[in-house]
């Protein structure tokens, strides 16, 4: 069974919802990233998606465009992110790692080295799964056929405009989890509408069967509660990243952890009472 | 059409060979869809295609002439140039033809907001003026850095009652107005259309812009052989057909309609900036490799890491680092030569124009206007070079008295 199917496995036994921070690889600094992954899982995160820095983020808000812009700064590209995830696994072989990103960054991996030679070393570094925001399922053929063969998910995003042909085509698919959009817009973008929300993944539900992540302009941890409440999973982004913002790297450490636990904490509240801690699944092996 | 029998491009999937396609967030996937959609029934729709001929006759004042350029050919000592006056165009510019059809577009769709990214502010000026002939809301995206070298277009566009959003991000250039344009559409789905300017982007757009400038190459096919005939040269064709390259839309639209005759030879000419060597340039083409930007698989300007790179050159229409995908599938096929001209040769061509013939051409085309006065030399008089003249230099008096200023100093 691959990491990310384990864990939601292991998280609907628990009546948990899966906690998915997004951050930016390489923001603030260069770095700091296997040390924050390390923080978020700590603070409660089930999932981490991992952001590829990329120089024209056009599905991206503000905060995210000038987090990838730092990193791109730094000299932090898709091999020294492949590094963080591999340094991360050093210490932590359970939680899952979603690789968020754009095309082209991945195409000129395989330009530059062999064709699959990106899910080979994405496999090799421990990645579980990937998110193409451009890549919409109609092309994504080569590269979900070399993913699989490393047991890698390729992550697809659905929004409240898909219709109902392409949800079906996402079904058909998509493997890990399906990542739905919860505004029309960007990342980071004005707050959502609860309501809609509930729609749209009542619609997606109809053929999706594997679990539905939803993100996109979640910014406080009462929103994040009233989504994990009709979703199986609730993803953070540019909130986590604007708390990072401006800190010396032990502070924004410190905040995303604070941050993270918060969201942590109403998530729990929705938990049925038998359930056990939900530290004992970060245990240190 | 005959020459869709022989070329027939793109694919159903908007794909050029390898190139094109429509590489666009979920978030996006159902309007272009719907713009596929009422693209594809509109085009072969006789009101829709009537109505855009008497747009272009009554409104742009096409078609625009060729023009023998004498006294610059005779400079040159070798072939013959002449120049399609697409500067002539209402808006100074070629980009009008494309602005009408999409606008048109966009109302039977029923979309009232129009957004467009800028450049050079030529698409923009043409889509301001578009917006207000049809009463649309109009907002343009435009580099910060562009809005300062082409500040008289900003003021053109503000007067026609649009709205000048300066983008900050990136390198603050075309490429990085074209992503805020995006995003834009993205979060404003519902009543927005996208009207961009070139043949780039996601499909349908490089094959319905290509197709709404083909205007362009379909008028020199019946006003070439008349010309001829009237100074008494036994020809049918020019020789060789010459246009810059940023995008690349006005080179399309003179080259399409040209492609299956296959003894005109078709030249695209990039921006060289301070040469392609240095890495100061915009010449996808001829410096890039494949990627994915903006929606579609092209030729990009890119680093190891698959990073788009800052581009440079003197005119902001050219400063683009990817190109349409049909251009890169041109390339590919060996149908089209591609070259370079740089800043300098720009800047010569461009003072060149306007003392000889008294015509003040764009910084764009006077790249074009460079390479086929340098081409002319090499050939014999009896060839003929025709040039697309796709814009007025009157926005770039600022660039050019500040380029003119410095090598003074």
């Amino acid at each position: 069974m691959s990491r990310l199917q384990a864990t939601f496995k292991r998280l609907q036994r628990e009546g948990r919802k899966a906690l998915i921070p997004y951050a930016t690889a390489g923001y603030p600094y260069a770095d700091i990233t296997p040390a924050l992954m390390h923080v978020l899982v700590e603070a409660g995160a089930d999932v981490i998606e991992l952001g590829v820095p990329f120089s024209d983020p056009s599905a991206d808000g503000p905060t995210i465009q000038a987090a990838s812009e730092r990193a791109l700064q730094q000299g932090v590209g898709m091999p020294q992110v492949l590094e963080q995830v591999r340094q991360f696994r050093q210490s932590d072989t359970t939680t899952p790692v979603v690789l968020m990103g754009y095309a082209n960054p991945i195409e000129r991996y395989d330009q530059i080295r062999q064709p699959g030679a990106f899910a080979a070393d994405a496999a090799a570094a421990g990645v579980d799964g990937v998110l193409v925001v451009d890549y919409p399922p109609e092309v994504a053929g080569d590269l979900s056929a070399q993913l699989r063969q490393h047991g890698i998910d390729l992550i697809f995003l659905l929004a409240q405009t898909s219709t109902e042909r392409r949800i079906r085509q996402v079904a058909e698919r998509a493997s890990g989890y399906v990542y739905c959009v919860s505004i029309k817009g960007v990342t980071g973008a004005k707050t959502l509408d609860i309501d809609q929300v509930k729609a749209t993944l009542a619609r997606i539900r109809q053929h999706v069967r594997i679990p539905v992540g939803v993100g996109f302009g979640i910014r406080d941890a009462h929103t994040a509660r009233q989504i994990a409440q009709v979703a199986d999973a609730v993803v953070i982004g540019s909130w986590l990243i604007e708390s990072l913002e401006g800190k010396p790297a032990a502070d924004a450490l410190a905040a995303a952890s604070d941050l993270i636990r918060s969201v942590r904490r109403q998530l729990e509240l929705d938990v049925p009472e038998q359930t056990s801690s939900p530290k004992a699944k970060n245990a240190k092996p | 059409m005959k020459t869709e029998s022989i070329y027939n491009q793109p694919d159903a999937d908007g794909f050029f060979g390898r190139y094109g396609g429509s590489f666009i967030s979920e978030t996006l996937a159902q309007a272009v869809e719907e713009l596929q959609q009422a693209y594809l029934f509109y085009r072969d729709d006789p009101h829709f295609v009537v109505g855009f001929q008497e747009e272009l006759a009554d409104y742009v004042g096409r078609p625009s002439p060729v023009y023998f350029a004498r006294r610059l050919s005779e400079q040159t000592g070798g072939a013959r140039i002449f120049l399609k006056r697409e500067d002539l165009n209402h808006t100074g510019a070629h980009k009008i033809n494309n602005v009408i059809g999409q606008a048109m577009l966009a109302q039977r769709m029923g979309k009232r907001r129009i957004i467009a990214e800028t450049g050079a502010g030529q698409h923009g000026v043409a889509t301001a003026t578009i917006c207000a002939r049809y009463g649309l809301e109009c907002v343009i995206y435009m580099g910060s850095e562009d809005i300062r070298r082409q500040s008289p277009n900003v003021q053109r566009m503000e007067l026609l009652g649009a709205t000048v959003v300066p983008v900050e991000s990136g390198s603050r250039t075309l490429k990085d107005a074209m992503n805020d344009a995006i995003r834009d559409w993205v979060t404003n789905v519902d009543d927005t259309f996208y009207l961009i300017g070139s043949v780039a982007g996601m499909h349908p757009y490089p094959t319905m812009v290509r197709d709404f400038q083909t205007v362009i190459g379909k008028e020199c096919l019946l006003q070439m052989p008349a010309l001829f005939k009237r100074l008494g040269m036994a020809k049918e064709h020019p020789d060789v057909v010459v246009a810059c390259v940023g995008g690349g839309s006005n080179a399309i639209g003179i080259f399409h309609p040209y492609i299956e005759h296959e003894a005109v030879r078709l030249v695209g000419v990039e921006a060289a900036g301070l040469g392609l060597e240095t890495g100061q340039h915009a010449a996808s083409i001829q410096r890039g490799s494949a990627g994915v930007l903006h929606g579609s698989r092209s030729l990009v300007l890119q680093d190891d890491h698959g990073q788009v790179q800052h581009t440079h050159s003197i005119s902001a229409g050219l400063d683009y680092p990817g190109v349409g995908p049909e251009h890169a599938w041109l390339h590919e096929i060996g149908r089209v030569e591609y070259v370079g001209a740089t800043d300098d040769e720009a800047l010569h061509a461009f003072h060149l124009l306007s003392r000889v013939e008294g015509i003040i051409p764009a910084l764009e085309a006077s790249h074009a206007v460079a390479h086929a006065v340098k081409l002319a030399a090499t050939l014999p008089k009896e060839q003929v070079i025709l040039v697309n003249l796709s814009g007025r230099g009157d926005k770039d008096m600022d660039t050019v008295m500040a380029q003119t200023g410095r090598d003074k100093r």
